[in-house]
Parts: C-alpha cells; structure tokens; sequence
C-alpha cells in the first residue's frame, strides 16, 4: 500500500489511513488500521460493540488523537496543528449517535451557526442555505421550533442537515440510527441514502445491513480494535472471508 | 507541519504505551503540560510550600503543646496548643458545674454508644432500638438535669458546651425530620388548603435569617402561651432551630417527591392502597432514598447552624471558648482555641457524610 | 373511585350514605377541618399575645417608630444622631446590610469563580488546593469564621504599630485604612465616562451583531470594547489636567488621619460571610462548567467552530443557565447571614433592631420588621429568578 503521488490526482484517496494505532491509557483500542477512502467513494463499518469503529471516525477529524500511524485527508497531513485541524473539520461532517443537537438554539441557528461564525456567510445567506438543506432532509416546518421540541428522527435529520451547511465534502455517521424508535429510522436512511446518490463521500459506522447492501461501495468490519476484513458488499454478504466475519453477520442477519 | 501529500513516509516513533505511567509523564501530563501550565504549577507549589511550611513551624516545630504558664507561650514563636490543654474543660463544658463534668463526660459517652448502635443496619430493628433510646434519653437525662439518685441539680441555663451542641443538633433532626415530611407531603397533598398552609409557612420560614426566628422563640413564643404556662428557654430555641430546619429539608424531600413516576401511585390505586399506606409504604420509602444526598447536606448544615445560639447567649461550645477567650492571660492564643472548635465541627462533619456515603452504598447495593 | 362508574354517577338521587362516603365529600370535609384547624390556632394565639401584652403593659402597634431612638451608631451611610427617630435608625441599620452584602456578594464573587475554575482545572496540584478550600470553608460554621476574623483583626497592633501595606494603607486593630485619591470634580465625570464607555461596548457589540449578519464579517469588539471602558474615563481625567492628589493615611496620635477607613467589624463580618459563601459559589461554577456534556463540544468542533466561539456561543449559554439561579440564591444566603453582625457589633439590620426591641419592648413589631425586610428581598429575588428561568428555559415537549 505505498502511494508516491506528490500531488492529489483524480484517483487518489481522499482519506487515508495508514497503520493508526490508538491508546486509551495502557489499554490499545486500534491495532494498525489501515484505510483508502476515494472521492465519492462509500464505506460502511460494522462489528461488535467497543470494537472501535467510533474511535476510528473519531480520529479522522481528531476529536482523538492517534499515537501512531498516518492519517491524510485530502492531502493534509493530521497533525496537531490547528490550522490543518481546522481546514480538515470544514472538510468533514461528523453526526453523532445521539445527535449532539445545541438545546438553547432554534433549528434554523443550529443550522447557521457554523456558516456564519467559520465561513463568514451573511445571515440572510446563511438562513437561505439552512432552509435549503432543511427542505432537503424534509422537515423545513420545523424551522423556529428548537431541537427537544423535535423527535428523534428529525432531531438526527437537523443534525444532518446541520453538517451539510458547511458543504463538507465528507461525511462521518457514528451510528445515526442507533438511538432511534424503530419507525424513525427509516426517515434518517431514507435521507443518508439520498446524500449517497448525490455522490457524497461517506463513512458510515451501522449496523443497518440493509443500508450497506443498498449504498456502500465497501464494508469493512472491525472487532477488537483491527480491521478484519474489507469488502464490497456482495462479496461481504455472500461470501465472507473470515470466521468471525461470518459468525458476527450470522448474529445480525438472525435478527 | 503539513505535508501536502498522501505519501507515507518514516513513520511516527513507536508508542509504547506503558511508558505513560512513568512518573515523569504523569509529571507532564498533571502538571507540566504547557508553559503555562508549569509557570502555574510553580507558583502555586511556592505559596503552597511557603504556606505549609509556616504551618508546620509554627503549629508542630516551635510549638507549645504543655504548660499552665501563658507566659511560657509568649516567650515561644509557634502555636500554643498548652491554651487547649489548660482550658479544654470550660470550653468543652461551658458554664456547667465544675465538679460535675464528669457527669458531661458520662453523658456524651452514652450520646455516642447510643447513636452509633442506631446507625448500624444491623441494629435496625425495634427491639432493640426502642428499649436503647428509652435508656439513654433517661440517663441522660438524670446526668444532665441530676436532682435525684444524689446527684446535684443543674438547670438548663447551666449547661453548655459541646454536650448542648450535641443535644441542639439531635433535637433539631429528631424533631425536624418528621415535620419536613408533613411539610413536604402537604405541599404536595391533592388538598388546596394544606398546600396553601404548607406553601405559605416554608416560604415565609426559608426567607427569613435563622435568627430573627430565634428571637421570636426567646422573646415573642412565650407571648403566645397563656398565663401561667411556661416553656424551657433551650426547648424553645430547639424547636425554633428545627422548624427552620425543617422548612429547607422539606423543599428536598419535595424534590425526592416528584421524581417518584405517576406509575407509582397508579399501581398502589390498583392495589386499593389508601393514601397513608401508600405514602408510608411505597412513595416515602423510594423518595427518602432518591434526595439522601441533599438531606445529609442539610443535616451537616443543621449541625452548623446550632452555633447560632451564641447571639441569643446558650453557651455551646462556640459561645464558650468565645468567652473563655476573654481571659487576658490567654486572649492572644484565640487561633489555637477557634481551630481547635473548627477541628470539632469537621470532624463531626465528615463523619456524617462519610456516613452518608456509606448508606448510598447501601442503597445502590439493595442492602437497604 | 366509585364515583368513576359510570352507572353509579347517573343515578338520579343520591342517598345520604352515598354522600358520605363520596370522594368529594371526604376531600371537602378534610380542608374544612384543616383551615378551621388553623383558623382556631391562630385566634388561640392571637388572644394571647393580646392578653399578654395587656399584661404586662407593653404598647402595641408601629407607633414607637417615630419615637427618639436615643442610641448613636457607629457607622452610618446617612446623617444620624441619637436625635433621630426609631424609623431612621432601622433605615441606618438596613443600609448596612445592603452596603456589606453588596460588598461581601462582590468578593465571594471573586473567590467563588477562581475557586470553582481551579476545581476543574487540569493542573493537579491546583485543583487539590482548590478542593481542600472547599471542604474547609464550607464545613466550618458561617458564625466562627466571623468571630474568628474579628480576633484576628482585634489582635492586630494598635495604629501606632500598624502594618504598613507598602505605603498604600494600613491595616491594624481599628480596621483597614488605606490611601485614596483626593476627592475631586474630575471623579464624578469619570465614573460617567466609565458609564458611557460599558453603554458603548453593549451597542458595539449589538452593531457588530448586525454587521456580522449584514455582511458574514465577524469585528472582534471585545478588545476595542475594554480600550473604551478603560480608556474614556482615563481621557477624562486627562482632560481633568490629571489630577493626581492621593490623600494617603498618616499615624496621627492614637489614629489615622487622611486616606479612608473600614471598620473591624465591617472587615471580619464581610471576610467571613464572603470566604464561606465563596466555598459553595465555587462548587456552583464547577457544576455549571461540567454541565454542559462533551457531546455538545464534540458537536462545535466538528463544524469548525474557534474554541472562543465555542465558548461563547455553545458552553456559556448552557452554563450559564446552569449556574445563575443557584449563583442567586447563594447571594440570598449571604445578605441573610450578613445577619449576624451583632456577634462582632457592626449595626446591621438586626443588630439595630434588636437595640430598638430592647429599648421599646415591642418585640413582636420590632421583629416583624426585620423579617419582612429580609422576606421582601427573598421574595423578590425569587419573583426574578423564575422570570429568568422562564426566559431562557431550554424549551422541551
Ligand atoms: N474515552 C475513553 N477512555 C477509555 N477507553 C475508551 C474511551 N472511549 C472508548 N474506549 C474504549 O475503547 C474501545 C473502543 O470503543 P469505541 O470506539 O467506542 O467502540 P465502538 O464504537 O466500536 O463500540 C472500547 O473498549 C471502549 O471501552
Ligand atoms: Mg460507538
């Protein structure tokens, strides 16, 4: 896996990993991931819990701090610089688990917040942008109203749409469904899948088989803190490589 | 630093993550991690270390721990602890009869027996508690009050000291307790009257200073008894301290209240609990549990707030070694003498909450 | 709960047992017993105060307050003399509670804040040091530290010995002096300017608001703001022709003359209200600031937010929320405990009304008085704060 491109050309990965190893404190959470992510490109991961697959999204706009390997995004080395911090983070939308909504702000200044203050975009921009994306992910009535007057549906729809406002060119979900009623959850893929047509680059940490099987270009499953195994998803469904590939998606698949 | 490529050259030094525990790094990482973090941490370890080392000077190294001669402690340039020595039994005891402390001695012996048996789960059972308290109220009551059995009779305005503190204290939580429950409950009874009656007497009561209520117990309560009838001066103000107690207490055990689900009481309904029962045995029992915490922190505070008596003259401790402060031969060693009833209410301080924090274990292991 | 059959409800006449044993009835029966109940206790009590007082011949009723009060105090914020009403002498005594506790809130302000934002610091020595002064100040009664401090103050040398505070002041057993500028015309303008210099930040801030929204261009007036509040009173004085006639304290026999004095007993109450209102204000701030939970940081950041505009616009207002009502209460607590003045005798409220309650008698009106005041500001502190909770409640279904 060693590129020698000193430009970025068209093929080239917009994200890439090369041998991150993560510690908490004494204990190891990733081994030595590696990972190419091309334009356009969709990955989903999967594996057990605590198999760290947050951590690993977590790393990729730094809100941990891997101890070794390389992580490059668009070019941009990851270091603790916070002008590279900075311009990778505009790059990249993150939403979370449970939505990470700001409670004391209405929808719409959720949505205009980060336009106006990082991006020095004019309010009544900045307004037409949030109520584009809103009418994107299809709650733009819920504009005035603020997030804990919200389902949890649309709250993760805000927060998705919230991302978008910084036209990210990536986007990271730490398993957006996973804290929904089940009714709600086909609302948020529903949208994902839509930003997946309108050629977003995505990593999408679910455990939604159904979303793989429909969007990703690849599923990489993770357990104890490695990359396992890294595939398209028939060949990931169908005929999996490694055991504990197969006894992890025989335990989702029976559900 | 950024390298505006994807290439991956020499890699990071390898991480070796038991290295972190080393001193050095918890050094740096609690202490030294910045410029400023270790300007500040130098600062703050130099008034630290100058503050320390003034207090082991004075109060260990060239201290006077014994002598009956205040001008030994003048001469000396540490602390005198001698003042603590020689005056430990008027500021223990305050104005009681000399010859008599040991009765005080007795008394706060049994005071201790008594309420650490009362606090052990083990203990918790009617049999024995009943026939125990019914014991040490009496005899102490025959130590403090005497009279009979041969033994000298004192009347209330003589006693004092940390044995009246301790009796302020128990008063107040023993009678308070029970009140801030029907306050709490009255509060939120379905009845109109009773909430209005209980909103109306803990606001009025929380929004007032505690002494403006111990001056209605010493100057305006004997005003409202009819003639003739008459209320021990120290009943009064106990009472007076625990209804102020009271009124704050309930406004936690409302709290614990409404976090008590709706489902609760509908299932008690379903049972045909009335509303005593259900109050005495699902609701209170759940509530009490959920605000422990804050109830502790008003129990350590009633504790606090006895010293309050020293404005209405009762000599508890904190009146007492004020007045033995006085003492011109002694006067000048006041910092020994307050640290000294400082040191008395921490102690009895964190022994609560440390008490407190035990039965929260208790709780979340469902041993109670 | 019968009465929730229906059948039941629909029969046409109610037979006298079914009334009794209605729920409503009951409930109806309950109340008339509990306020009779109270109504009684309180005509019991009422008849016996009367009774009491007539007794023992004591006057009823606020008529003393116009009465020559014949006591001089200390400290005054006002003109008084012994010459003066009771009234005026009551106001003399809640002027001071007002100018203590304003001073006291100030302080504890202070010591609270650094406190409480040591507590979380990261640095781990400081954050112990923080915490230890926590557990001491707050688990130490209000009273002994305030006793406490008067012995120390009292212990201090006399005037002549006074510590010298590097020439600015001196601090002894007749309280705190310390040098101040001349009284000048320039002071009065200045304090105008200082004034009109907080006006122009706030407007500042409100147009940098709308130019932000006018334009997307964000105008820091933070700095130009401090410059304006800083600098306008500093060209006042200037213009003033920089007048800088410092009166400073010299020993003069058994006193001081020149610069301004505070009293012992003011020096001890406030240290020790404020050191052990400080204590709990400290715990306060560091709930507000752990308050706001990691997510919502996490969530800033990955939009790109500066960490000041993380601060400003995502941690603050959620703290803030989280700190201000029981930041108030705390000031409640404090004017209440500036109460017991009357332990080192500075002429509070309470310690004036108890004077006038032992001159006049009339203790029930006497401390119907002071409770009233101290209610009022409780009272009223409360009304604000629920207003304040209603403004900024975070809205939820
Ligand atoms: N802040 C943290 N401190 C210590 N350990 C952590 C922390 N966050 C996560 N971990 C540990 O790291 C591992 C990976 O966690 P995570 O990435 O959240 O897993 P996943 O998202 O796959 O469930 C888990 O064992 C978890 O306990
Ligand atoms: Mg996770």
């Amino acid at each position: 896996m060693t590129k020698s491109t000193s430009t970025l050309n068209a093929g080239d990965p917009v994200i890439s990993l090369h041998n991150v190893s993560k510690w908490y404190g004494q204990f190891q959470c990733l081994h030595n991931v590696s990972l190419d992510v091309g334009k356009g490109e969709r990955v989903v991961v999967c594996g057990p819990s605590g198999s760290g697959k947050s951590t690993l999204i977590r790393c990729i706009n730094r809100l941990e701090v891997h101890q070794e390997g390389q992580i490059v995004v668009k070019g941009l080395e990851m270091t603790d610089n916070i002008k590279s911090i900075d311009a990778i983070r505009r790059n990249i939308g993150m939403v979370f688990q449970n939505f990470n909504l700001f409670p004391h702000l209405t929808v719409l200044e959720n949505l205009t917040l980060g336009p106006t203050l990082t991006r020095q975009m004019k309010k009544a921009d900045a307004d037409e942008l949030a109520m584009h994306f809103l009418r994107k992910v299809r709650i733009p009535e819920q504009a005035q109203k603020y997030p804990l007057q919200l389902s949890g549906g649309q709250q993760q729809r805000v927060a998705i749409a919230r991302s978008l406002c910084m036209e990210p060119e990536i986007m990271l979900f730490d398993e957006p469904t996973s804290a929904l009623d089940p009714e709600m959850i086909k609302e948020v893929l529903d949208t994902m899948i839509e930003l997946a047509q309108s050629g977003m680059t995505m990593i999408v940490v679910t455990h939604e088989m159904g979303f793989a099987r429909t969007v990703a270009d690849n599923v990489v499953f993770m357990a104890d803190g490695r990359k396992i195994e890294s595939a398209p998803p028939e060949e990931f469904f169908g005929n999996p490589r490694e055991e504990r590939t197969r006894a992890f998606l025989d335990q989702i698949l029976k559900h | 630093m950024t390298t505006a490529s994807p290439q991956f050259p020499a890699a990071l030094p390898a991480y070796d993550p038991l290295a972190r525990i080393s001193a050095g790094d918890w050094l740096k990482k609690n202490l030294f991690g910045s410029v400023w973090q270790g300007l500040l941490t130098l600062i703050t370890a130099a008034i630290f270390l100058r503050f320390a080392w003034f207090v082991l000077d004075w109060g260990v190294i060239n201290a006077v721990w014994y002598t009956s001669d205040p001008d030994v402690c003048r001469a000396a340039a540490g602390a005198c602890w001698a003042v603590i020595v020689e005056k430990h039994r008027p500021m223990l005891f305050g104005l009681y009869p000399y010859d008599e402390h040991w009765r005080l001695v007795l008394m706060m012996a049994i005071y201790l027996v008594t309420i650490v048996v009362s606090l052990m789960p083990r203990n918790w059972n009617l049999r024995l508690l009943v026939p125990l308290w019914v014991i040490a109220v009496v005899s102490i009551g025959v130590l403090m009050f005497g009279g009979v059995l041969g033994l000298r009779y004192v009347p209330t305005s003589e006693w004092g000291g940390l044995p009246l503190t301790m009796l302020l204290f128990t008063g107040t939580v023993l009678f308070g307790m029970p009140v801030a429950v029907l306050l709490a409950l009255g509060r939120r009874s379905p009845l109109p009257v009773a909430r209005g009656v209980s909103v109306v007497f803990i606001e009025a009561l929380r929004g007032v200073p505690l002494i403006t209520i111990l001056f209605v117990a010493v100057n305006v309560f004997p005003l409202f008894l009819p003639a003739g009838v008459e209320v021990n001066k120290l009943l009064r103000i106990t009472i007076g301290i625990a209804i102020f107690f009271a009124c704050y207490q309930a406004e936690v055990i409302r709290g614990g209240l409404q976090a008590i689900p709706r489902g609760q009481y509908e299932a008690a309904a379903s049972l045909s609990l009335t509303y005593w029962q259900t109050t005495r045995r699902i609701i209170l029992p759940q509530a009490l549990r959920i605000c422990l915490p804050a109830i502790t922190n008003h129990i350590i505070a009633a504790m606090k707030n006895t010293s309050f008596v020293i404005i209405i003259g009762l000599f508890d401790i904190l009146t007492a070694t004020t007045a033995v402060m006085q003492d011109p031969l002694w006067r000048k060693f006041y910092v020994e003498a307050y640290l000294f009833v400082a040191g008395v209410y921490l102690f009895f301080g964190y022994a609560l909450s440390l008490y407190a924090r035990k039965v929260e274990g208790w709780i979340a292991s469902g041993r109670i | 709960m019968l009465d929730a059959n229906p059948a039941y409800r629909q029969r046409p006449s109610r037979r006298m047992r079914d009334i009794l044993y209605s729920e409503s009835f009951r409930t109806a029966i309950y109340q008339i017993a509990l306020a009779g109940a109270v109504g009684l206790l309180g005509l019991f009590l009422y008849q016996n105060v009367i009774e009491n007082l007539q007794r023992q011949n004591i006057a009823t009723g606020f008529g003393f307050l116009r009465e020559i009060s014949q006591f001089e105090i200390g400290e005054t914020l006002i003109e008084y003399s012994s010459r003066d009403t009771y009234f005026r002498a009551l106001v003399v005594g809640l002027l001071n509670t007002l100018k203590v506790s304003a001073a006291g809130i100030v302080l504890a302000t202070l010591v609270g804040f650094c406190v409480g934002i040591a507590r979380v610091s990261n640095n781990w020595l400081l954050q112990r040091i923080a915490t230890g002064y926590v557990e001491i100040v707050r688990n130490i009664p209000v009273i002994l530290q305030v006793i406490f401090w008067a012995a120390v103050i009292r212990n201090l040398p006399a005037p002549r010995q006074a510590l010298d505070l590097w020439g600015t002041g001196f601090l002894s057993n007749r309280g705190l002096t310390v040098a101040t500028p001349a009284s000048d015309p320039a002071h009065l303008w200045m304090i105008l300017a200082f004034v009109a210099g907080v006006a122009l930040m706030v407007a500042g801030d409100r147009w940098a608001k709308r130019h932000r929204e006018a334009t997307g261009r964000h105008v820091d007036i933070l700095w130009p703001g401090l410059a304006l509040i800083v600098g306008l009173p500093l060209l006042v004085w200037l213009a003033f022709g920089a007048p800088h006639a410092i009166s400073f304290p010299e020993r003069k026999g058994f006193n001081f003359a020149g610069g301004s004095t505070v009293s012992p007993e003011f020096v001890a109450l406030m240290t020790g209200i404020s050191l052990y209102a400080s204590g709990f204000i400290a715990e306060i701030v560091r709930a507000g600031i752990q308050a706001t939970p990691k997510g919502q940081v996490e969530a800033a950041r990955s939009i790109a937010l500066r960490p000041r505009f993380i601060m400003r616009y995502v941690v603050l207002p959620q703290a803030l929320r989280v700190i201000v009502p029981p930041l108030t209460s705390q000031y409640v607590s404090l004017i209440k405990n500036s109460s017991i003045a009357v332990v080192v005798g500075y002429p509070d409220l309470v310690n004036i009304g108890n004077t006038v309650m032992n001159q006049t008698g009339q203790a029930v009106e006497a401390i119907a008085v002071m409770m009233l005041v101290y209610l009022i500001v409780s009272l009223v502190t409360s009304t604000l704060m629920n207003l304040y909770n209603r403004l900024v409640a975070i809205k939820e279904r």
